[in-house]
């Protein structure tokens, strides 16, 4: 069997790699699927605290987690959407309409 | 010993497609990576024996959002952004917080020198039965957070259409 650390250890990784390329990037798109990477990074931790809790109760939660990031990625491709049609940017650092 | 090599396998798979997703200048390969790394953390789902979340990861992630990224990245300009900046105006800031937190983690498992002392215990649930587990407690134990979900698809489904819609009557 493989440790229960081992499966942190990559959840931490994936984790502080979606932390950064939701901090420095300036496209949007890759911001959002920086935040895909991070939630991955949230299921194999519940995934591996299931198998050492011995229950699926985490694997459930998991499926709860991937629902989210479905509606999250829907309703966010929808606002990129908005956004480029009104300002013809994806970029971050461009989008200022509530800045005064 | 032959788990413990797909595992490493897997996660250098997963961490440096991840790595290529944050740096790439061009969103399609970034896509197409992400794509790679969603794969990778399947796999280490199935080496987990959680085979119906391995199957919710392909079909969904795969096969739906990453889809839906590809439509997105196609629409939006790619021609312009490939001759712009990557990185924002903040990213040594950035980059320091990240690699803080990193300390921060790294510190609380070194603190335990062997790990966070949690030893390998083998699955209770057999792996021919992990589907029927998981619907079980899903539609038994969990039946209330089931209906807000759904609930809350509903909702990011009519957002997303009247968010891409081209004008509000």
């Amino acid at each position: 069997m493989i440790p229960t650390d081992y499966y942190i250890f990559l959840g931490t990784g994936l984790f502080i790699i979606g932390v950064i390329g939701v901090l420095t990037r300036r496209n949007v798109l890759i911001i959002l699927m920086s935040i895909e990477l991070i939630l991955n990074a949230v299921n194999i931790n519940l995934m591996a605290f299931s198998q050492y809790f011995k229950s699926v109760d985490g694997q459930v939660f998991a499926i709860f987690v991937i629902t989210d990031a479905a509606a999250e990625a829907a309703v966010g491709l929808g606002l990129i959407i908005a956004l480029f049609r009104n300002k013809e940017t994806v970029n971050a650092d461009e989008i200022d309409l509530l800045k005064w | 010993m032959l788990e413990l090599i797909t595992f490493i396998v897997l996660s250098a798979v997963t961490l440096v497609s991840a790595i290529l997703v944050i740096t790439r200048r061009n969103a399609v390969h970034s896509v197409i990576w992400l794509i790679v790394s969603l794969f990778s953390v399947g796999g280490i789902f199935l080496l987990q024996h959680a085979e119906f979340l391995f199957a919710v990861q392909i079909i969904l992630y795969v096969g739906g959002i990453m889809v839906l990224f590809l439509f997105v990245v196609m629409l939006v300009d790619i021609d312009v952004a490939l001759k712009q900046a990557r990185f924002a105006r903040q990213w040594p800031l950035a980059l320091v917080t990240a690699i803080l937190l990193l300390a921060i983690l790294g510190f609380a498992f070194y603190n335990h020198s062997k790990g966070l002392g949690l030893p390998a215990r083998p699955m209770i649930v057999a792996p021919a039965q992990n589907t029927q587990a998981v619907g079980m407690t899903l539609y038994q134990n969990y039946m209330l957070p089931v209906e807000i979900a759904s609930l809350l698809l509903l909702v990011a489904m009519v957002g997303a259409v009247i968010m891409a819609k081209r004008k509000l009557e």
